[in-house]
Parts: structure tokens; sequence; C-alpha cells
């Protein structure tokens, strides 16, 4: 199930906050540039068709002023001003038409009438079709007194647009060029926003990943309001983690205290009724529950350690490790342990110091856990020679006894849990010694290998890759 | 030798005492550090055996005063507890040694005796017998002026023969106490370290005899 959802997340890509921010940020740029362009064009149409419309009205309206009525009809005497206004319409065509009573006495007409007659001296504009192009006409009526009737007069005065079009494409290419322009600054300027806005959040990331997942401290990266909650629930989570791990080391520390105590009393009380017993069964009856303490206090132990290797393994911790050092005081500490078997330990050491990064405890532990083999496994009055060197890049510490030797398993065999050699014979053990050393060489990416001697014996050799 | 036992599990205590004066020492009991103090200040002692875990504080704040007031009797550290760094701690703290409890009783002799060696002290009396004087310290034995080095299983083959001088020990009996009850022991390994023995005893008035079907004595001619 978990596995099927890691592979479908691997699958698709997380959606990016960049990515999805500039496209976004484009696409309004270019949205506002089209309103421009839109707004531009428009704008400047209507300017421009105001200020011509307002000339046509005019002029129209000039016209229909200067209409004077003489006997049976009227007479138009243009001004000046309506000819200058006129002669303003620039390059554009004009036609006129002049409609007395209804009829039209002058100009050209088939000119097309508006929909709506204008009454009063205001000029009524509208747009045709005629002949061959679109006119822009404007209409203006009044009432003209002939013959002493009252007679409707309409002036209509139209003009082609094609120089205005002209102009208007002119300006719509303009503001084009300008919506093109706003929209190609836009987006340089949307990658940088998008950049600075996301940068605080590249930054906590890297922070975050930068610990790596065995840095239990809480993080202290500034970080934005937005991101604020985010930290805060992180550190949260880190510090219930924290608790929960050192609960867990209390809890093995106190489980041994409590396992290990009583144990103490029954081994020592047995070994006092022993030195006391005098009738073999009893001797024998002890001595097996002598045995049997001595197993479960290894088991204890062994899974006490197992527990504390398992969980300090998990938290990966980079102390400088000067092997010469440790290996040294250990094989000083097990001396008298040696000794109550005559055993030899004999240390070859480098005279230069060999150096590595890991948990300190744990690369005890395997040390510990493999001189205990060595010294457990081998007859009395042989030697366990311990050697450390450098190998290349990595340094080489083997432990070499005159023991049983593998007894034909292998290490992938021997470093299960609870799974003891087939030679192990009456040796007290618990079968997870050789699984906290392959553990541990695990946890600091070391390497462990187990092999028979030539002349009998094993040889545990381990290599620690050394710090720079 | 003398012990100071600082330790809070009464049963283990009394337990432990009694084993000590069964091979011979002299043992008081602490039951905090309170106590051991008062005990310290009463008395002098060849080694104190300090438990980690104690009612009034942590065995490792005694290490630390002990060691500020310059006071030179060694201390050995039975822990209970698991944390393999505790052990590491401990001997930071200034402890001689550490045992994880529960624990062998001969590894304690072996871990006493290899700290009073490393302390340079010679506490222990040498014992005589016959024309042999033992020096169980220094590992050897002097037969008629001569000086012989003995292994450890020689030496405390020696030392319990010579706790009970004319007494017959069974073959069972040595074995008890030679060997670790969790080591193989084959039928004729007692003969062996028998047979050592005599050699570094060879010339000397003592002798261990041979009481057929019951053990062996020691016997000063």
């Amino acid at each position: 199930m978990s596995r099927r959802m890691n592979r479908n997340m691997n699958q698709r890509r997380p959606a990016s906050l960049r990515r999805r921010l500039v496209v976004q940020l484009i696409a309004l740029s270019a949205v506002l540039a089209l309103i421009l362009y839109v707004a531009v064009r428009l704008g400047a149409e209507r300017a421009s068709e105001a200020t011509l419309d307002g000339i046509l009205g005019a002029a129209t309206i000039a016209i229909a002023e200067e209409l004077r009525s003489v006997e049976g009809g009227a007479e138009l005497e243009l001004s000046p001003g309506t000819f200058s206004m006129l002669a303003a319409m620039g390059e554009e065509r004009i036609f006129h038409r002049l409609d007395l009573g209804g009829h039209a006495v002058t100009g050209y007409a088939d000119l097309p009438l508006p929909t709506a007659t204008p009454t009063a001296l205001t000029a009524v504009f509208y747009n045709a079709p005629y002949r061959d192009a679109e006119l822009r006409l404007a209409a203006v009526g009044r009432s003209l007194m002939i013959d002493n009737r009252p007679t409707p007069v309409l002036v209509i005065v139209a003009q082609t647009r094609e120089g205005q079009r002209a102009i208007a494409q002119q300006l719509a290419n303009r503001a084009a060029a300008l919506g093109l322009a706003v929209f190609l600054i836009a987006v340089p300027l949307s990658l940088l926003a998008a950049g600075t806005l996301l940068r605080p959040i590249a930054r906590l990331a890297e922070a975050v990943s930068r610990r790596g997942g065995h840095d239990l401290r809480p993080v202290h990266h500034r970080a934005p309001a937005e991101l604020q909650p985010l930290v805060e629930q992180l550190n949260a989570f880190i510090a219930r983690l924290r608790t929960t791990l050192t609960q867990t080391e209390t809890f093995i520390a106190e489980a041994a205290h409590h396992i290990r105590t009583p144990l103490a009393t029954l081994r020592s009380e047995a070994e006092i009724a022993l030195r006391q017993a005098q009738d073999e069964p009893t001797r024998v009856q002890l001595r097996s529950m002598i045995r049997a303490t001595e197993e479960s206090a290894r088991s204890a132990n062994q899974l006490l350690d197992h527990a504390t290797v398992l969980f300090r393994a998990e938290q990966q911790a980079q102390d400088k490790v000067d092997l010469g050092v440790m290996t040294a005081a250990l094989v000083d500490r097990f001396g008298p342990t040696a000794d109550l078997k005559d055993m030899q330990l004999a240390l070859s050491l480098p005279s230069e110091r060999l150096e590595t990064k890991g948990d300190a405890v744990l690369i005890e532990a395997a040390l510990r856990n493999l001189l205990d083999n060595a010294l457990k496994y081998s007859p009395a009055d042989s030697t366990v020679d311990i050697s450390l060197i450098r190998d290349g890049i990595n340094a080489r510490l083997s432990v070499q006894d005159q023991g049983r030797g593998l007894g034909g398993e292998t290490l992938a065999d021997l470093s299960q849990r609870f799974r003891r050699g087939v030679n192990v014979g009456q040796v007290v053990g618990s079968g997870l010694g050789l699984t906290i050393v392959a553990e541990t060489m695990a946890a600091v990416q070391g390497r462990f290998e187990l092999t028979d001697r030539e002349d009998g014996g094993t040889c545990a050799t381990l290599w620690f890759p050394l710090s720079v | 030798m003398r012990f100071l036992l600082i330790e809070d599990n009464a049963d283990l205590a009394r337990s432990v005492c009694a084993r000590l004066s069964l091979e011979g020492h002299a043992a008081d009991h602490a039951v905090s550090l309170a106590d051991a103090d008062d005990h310290l200040a009463a008395a002098t002692y060849d080694l104190i055996l300090l438990d980690i875990t104690l009612p009034d504080g942590d065995g490792r704040s005694f290490l630390a005063r002990h060691r500020a007031a310059q006071s030179d009797t060694p201390v050995i550290v039975l822990t209970a507890r698991s944390a393999i760094s505790d052990r590491v701690d401990t001997l930071d703290l200034g402890a001689d040694d550490y045992l994880t409890k529960p624990f062998d009783f001969a590894e304690l002799e072996a871990r006493c005796r290899a700290v009073l060696r490393r302390r340079g002290n010679t506490l222990s009396p040498q014992q005589r017998y016959a024309d042999l004087i033992f020096d169980p310290m220094g590992a050897n034995v002097s037969v008629s002026g001569e000086t012989r080095e003995l292994r450890n299983r020689e030496l405390r083959l020696l030392e319990i023969l010579l706790s009970a001088p004319g007494r017959i020990l069974s073959k069972d009996q040595l074995c008890d106490r030679l060997f670790s009850y969790s080591e193989p022991v084959s039928d004729n390994a007692i003969e062996v370290y028998i047979a050592r023995l005599r050699r570094k005893l060879a010339g000397s008035e003592a002798r261990i005899e041979t009481v057929r079907g019951l053990g062996y004595r020691l016997t000063g001619g």
C-alpha cells in the first residue's frame, strides 16, 4: 500500500509554487496588456470621432443657420467661417443635401435620411453606406418661413472617414505595440517577483534539509509570517519526538536496572550456596541455577544493548572516535577477564592516529562484543590478536582468536537475531552479539567480515571509514 | 582486604557482603551516599564498590566528589544500567573500573586485584606456608628464596588451597572456583592446573597431595 503510494508520488512531479506563480503572473500581464490595448484603441477612436463629429455638426448647423428665406424659396450664402470648417475636414470627401418641405432641392438627393427627423438646431449623427463608401452624416432640421408658411428645412452634410480610419489604425498599432511592450516587461518582472517571493521558502527548505533527518534541535530559521505556523509545528513535532526518544532511553535504562539487580542477588546467593553445599545433587542444581542466571543476565544485557544500538543508530551521532585510544582502553578493560582464563590479549596499534566519525557508544559496543566473543569461544591459555591498521581510506580493525571457528556458518547466518552458531557447545550466549556488531557497522557506514582462520579460530574484521 | 559496598538494594548488599567475607575479606555496607560519607569518615577502605542508582543521589556525583577530595581509595562501579554510555561515563569520572550486574565473583576479585596492582597498592599481605611466601598481588610465589611467577589460574588455585591447608578439597569444589560457570570444563581440566602448580612449587616442602577418589589437599611436609 505504502509502496504503491510512493510510486505514485514519484511518478507525478510535485506542483511547483514557482511555476504556478510565474504562469499566473504572466497570464495576468497578458490580460492587462490586452485590456490596455483595447482601452487605448477604443479611447483613441472615440476621441477622434468626437472631434470630427464636432466639426461636422458645427458645419451642418452653420449651413442650416445661414439659410434665409427669400421670395418663393430659400437662399444660402456660406460665410467664410463655414468654409474654413468644411476645409478643416481634410482629405475626406464631402457630400451634402438640402431638403425644403420634404423635397430635396440641392446636393445629392439620394443621400440617406436620418431615421428620426431632427427638429431643433442640433445635429443628429448617423452612419450609412453610400455608393462605394461608408459615410458619417450629420442632419440638422429647422423651420423657415417661406411665403408666410412655416416650411421644414433639412440640412445633411456627410463625409467619408477613410483618413480617420487610417489614423485610428495607426493608433491601434501603437496601442498593440504598447500592450506587447508591457507584456514583455512583465515576464522578467514576474520571474523576478516569483524568485523574491519564494526565496524565504527556498531558504527555509534548504536550512531544514541541510540539518538532515537526525538533528533533533529546534529550527531557529527566520521565516516569513505565513511560514511561521509551519516552523512552529515542525518544532513542536521535533520536541515531541525528542521526548519520546528520551523516554525510550530512560525506559531501557530503568528496565535494565530492574532486571539486573535481582539477578545479581540471585547469582550471588547461588554462588554462596554452592560454596557451602556438600552433597553433589544440590551442587549440580546450584550450578545449573547459576548458569541460568548467567544466561538470562546475558540475554537481558544483549537485548537492552540491542535496543540501545537500534535507538542510537537511528540518531546517527557524529562523534570523532580515536579508534586506537578506544581499542586500547577496551583491551585494557578485558585484561582481567582474559586473565581468568590465562588468555593473552595481543594488541597491535599503528603509530598514526586513526579517527572515524560515528556514535562512540555504538562503536564501543561493537568492539566489546567482538572481544567478548573472542574470549568466550577460545580455549584457556590461547591468545587473541587485536590489530588496528590503516587500509586505504579505511581503518581496519581485526580480532583474531584461536577458538572453535565458525563451524561452517557465515556472517549472514550468524548476524541474524538470536541465531547462535552450531558449534557453541556449552558457552552461554544470547545470539545478539554479532547482530549488534553488524547493525553498528551499518550505522557507521563501515564493513564487517567474519572468516575462519587457516590454522583454526575466527577472524573478525571491521573497516571504519577514516574521517578527513 | 576491607571493602565498602555502597548499594541500596538490601538483599543484594547482604549477599555480596556475605560472599566477600566468605573469601576472607571484611565488608561494610552503606545504604546511601550520606551513609557512605559517614563510613568513609570513620574508617579506611582498600576498595569501594559503588552502585550508580542510589536513593539520595547518583553514584556518579559521589565519584566526582570522591575524586575532588583527592581520596585515593579505588572505586569499582557496579552498574545495573544498560546505557552503554554509562559505562564510559563512570570511567571518565574517575572510577577505576566497572562491572555490570549480575557479576561473576571471580571476575570481581580479578578486577579488584588488577585495580590495586595498577595503583601500586601493596596493602595485601604476603602469605606464608611452610617455606612458601605467596604474594597474590605480585602474582608470584617464592620457594626458599626463589621467586616464581604464577599465572592467574595457578594463583587462584594456590589461594584456594592456602585458604584451607590440610583440608581435602574435591575436584568439583576447585572447578567451581577456578572456572566460569558459563564455560565448558573437561573432566581432567583441574588436573592440568594441579600439575602446573606442582611444577611451580617444585622443591618446596609444601606439596599438593592427591587423595584418591576425594580430591586434593595442601600439606606442608
